[in-house]
């Protein structure tokens, strides 16, 4: 059985459109990730998974059971770790996870097991106030405390924003952890280098997903080849790039700039010209594109369809 | 670009209580660079970027911005920088002209002046069509380009960048990063922090900050080279995972 599945899903406040036609379905024991920028309608859609939103049209399951009538089968079965920080900030850490435990009619000492390698890092602070946790610790409490009812189902809105490079790593390993205990974990995330870590994505831009597939299909799905190109100014090899005649994109990669071209790249042509720029040092070299490439084809030519 | 130094310091130390938050910080910006000042969540970033801006005394050490002392003069260094952040830049019930002019009038600027340079601006963001709105009503991805506008819109020696691009969509995140080379061609200091690495590479130089001190400083490629890697992201992730150890 899919763990999600969703059919023409729309969501509107007022004039806005968050949610517009979305369909997915998210399979059982996957670990499943949404990316996208903010204002894409990832956090709209994870409270319609986890039943504190109704949509206005479009069918929707999770875990079998619908989240507008049988919301309270579901919520026993779900685990949910909002964007923004959600425990009570007076209480201390094991009281935060003991409340939580209470609430789904467990105890903390029941499912110790599956909380154990996240747990083990705030315990040594759990009479400390939630609120004077570090950001770190916070993320390991709200973790714990979505896990602490064994949830066959969990969703995680924008775990990783905000956290530096190094936390990310090690917040993604323990998902993958728990992801081998059986859980099914949803994710979002703004970090587009993210979605190599997920078994598949959904690109989410605007209220409509642009893929969902997996991370290594969305790639080869790249419409044009790829170059990346350097030289010492950088910034003067993107103006001019941007300015032939035959450059259909160039854009800022790290210590690259990736460029595609309009038909097949005429390697001499360029470099002439970017000498007669100034540009002698350039060096170009054939490149397989990542997530953030395709993402931004697929939103150019995403909007290039609303305009039409 | 110049040698000038714009930002000096020289042994910063800043304690809270007993905790060290900025231990024994040395190094320098060069006028026009694009500097990147990067660090783990707690590595002290914050309460560095603070005291250049004037908003905190540092416990010991010397600091200098854009000439001024960061003991004595710090209203001196506020009149000389432009700030931004993620979090918050603009107010949210103003349109961008209203949010410029009260920008505008805390730095003294005229009203004419005020006028005629943000008619200027609108027009070289393609701004027009969003001129009337409120901020609110605004895509983020604009309201940031934006922010970034009215921070310099002073003609500040200095802008510093709080993570200015978290959140936002990959070609925004780029048109941001032209609007920052624009500023440091047109001689602006960008002084810049940010989680994602690959913006990390665009700097002239960058520190990697690790438990309030300064792991290393150098351009980009040198880092690289120095630590036998392939990019800033394997640089970061090896300096900040390996002091986390000790």
């Amino acid at each position: 059985m899919d763990a999600i599945v969703a059919e023409k899903i729309t969501k509107q406040f007022k004039e806005t459109v968050a949610l517009k036609e979305v369909s997915f379905q998210v399979r059982a024991h996957e670990l499943f990730g949404f990316i996208g920028p903010d204002g894409a309608g990832k956090t709209t859609l994870f409270r319609l998974i986890a039943s504190l939103m109704l949509p206005n049209s479009g069918s929707l399951k999770v875990l079998g059971l619908d989240p507008v009538t049988e919301f309270k089968a579901l919520r026993k079965k779900l685990g949910y770790m909002p964007g923004r920080f959600s425990l009570y900030q007076d209480l201390t850490v094991e009281e935060n996870l003991d409340f939580y435990a209470t609430i789904f009619g467990t105890t903390i000492e029941e499912n110790y097991d599956l909380i154990k390698d996240i747990y083990s890092h705030i315990e040594p602070f759990k009479t400390r106030p939630a609120g004077k946790l570090s950001g770190g610790m916070k993320q390991k409490l709200a973790l714990s405390c979505a896990l602490i009812h064994k949830p066959e189902l969990l969703i995680l809105d924008e775990p990783t924003t905000g956290v530096d490079a190094v936390s990310r790593k090690e917040f993604w390993q323990m998902l993958k952890n728990l992801q081998k205990q059986g859980i099914t974990v949803v994710v979002s995330t703004p970090y587009m280098d993210e979605a190599a870590l997920c078994d598949r994505v959904a690109l989410i831009q605007k209220g409509s997903l642009l893929s969902v597939d997996t991370p290594e299909n969305i790639i080869n799905s790249f419409k044009t080849e790829l170059y990346g190109l350097r030289s010492v100014d950088m910034y003067n090899l993107l103006i001019q790039l941007k300015a032939y005649a035959f450059c259909e994109n160039a854009h800022l990669f790290g210590q690259y700039i990736h460029a595609s071209f309009k038909g097949e790249l005429n390697r001499n042509d360029l470099l002439n010209y970017l000498k007669t720029k100034g540009i002698e040092d350039v060096e170009i070299t054939g490149i397989k594109p990542g997530i953030e490439d395709c993402f931004m084809q697929l939103m150019v030519s995403n909007e290039t369809l609303e305009t039409v | 670009m110049s040698q000038e130094r714009i930002i000096e310091v020289e042994n910063l130390v800043k304690k809270f209580g007993n905790f060290v938050a900025n231990d024994h910080l040395t190094f320098h910006v060069n006028k026009g660079e694009i500097f990147g000042f990067l660090g783990a969540n707690g590595a002290g970033k914050t309460t560095a970027i603070r005291i250049l801006c004037g908003l905190s005394a540092p416990t010991s050490g010397k600091v200098s911005v854009a000439g001024f002392d960061a003991y004595k003069q710090t209203e001196k260094i506020k009149r000389n920088i432009g700030y931004m952040s993620q979090k918050f830049s603009l107010y949210e019930d103003l349109t961008p002209f209203e949010n410029i002019q009260f920008y505008g009038g805390i730095y003294g600027m005229s009203a004419k002046v005020i006028k005629e340079r943000s008619e200027k601006l609108f027009k070289r963001l393609e701004f027009e069509e969003f001129k009337n709105k409120l901020i609110k009503e605004i895509p983020l991805g604009w309201r940031q380009k934006l922010a970034f506008s009215v921070a310099v819109f002073h003609q500040p020696k200095i802008v510093f960048l709080d993570e200015p691009t978290g959140g936002v969509d990959p070609i925004t995140r780029r048109q941001f990063w032209d609007l920052i080379y624009q500023a440091a061609n047109d001689g602006i200091t960008v002084f810049v922090t940010t989680h994602y690495m690959d913006e990390a590479e665009y700097c002239n130089r960058a520190s990697i900050m690790v438990d309030g001190r300064i792991a290393d400083l150098d351009t980009p490629l040198n880092l690289i080279k120095k630590y036998n890697t392939t990019s800033m992201d394997e640089v970061f992730y090896l300096l900040a995972r390996n002091m986390n150890k000790q």
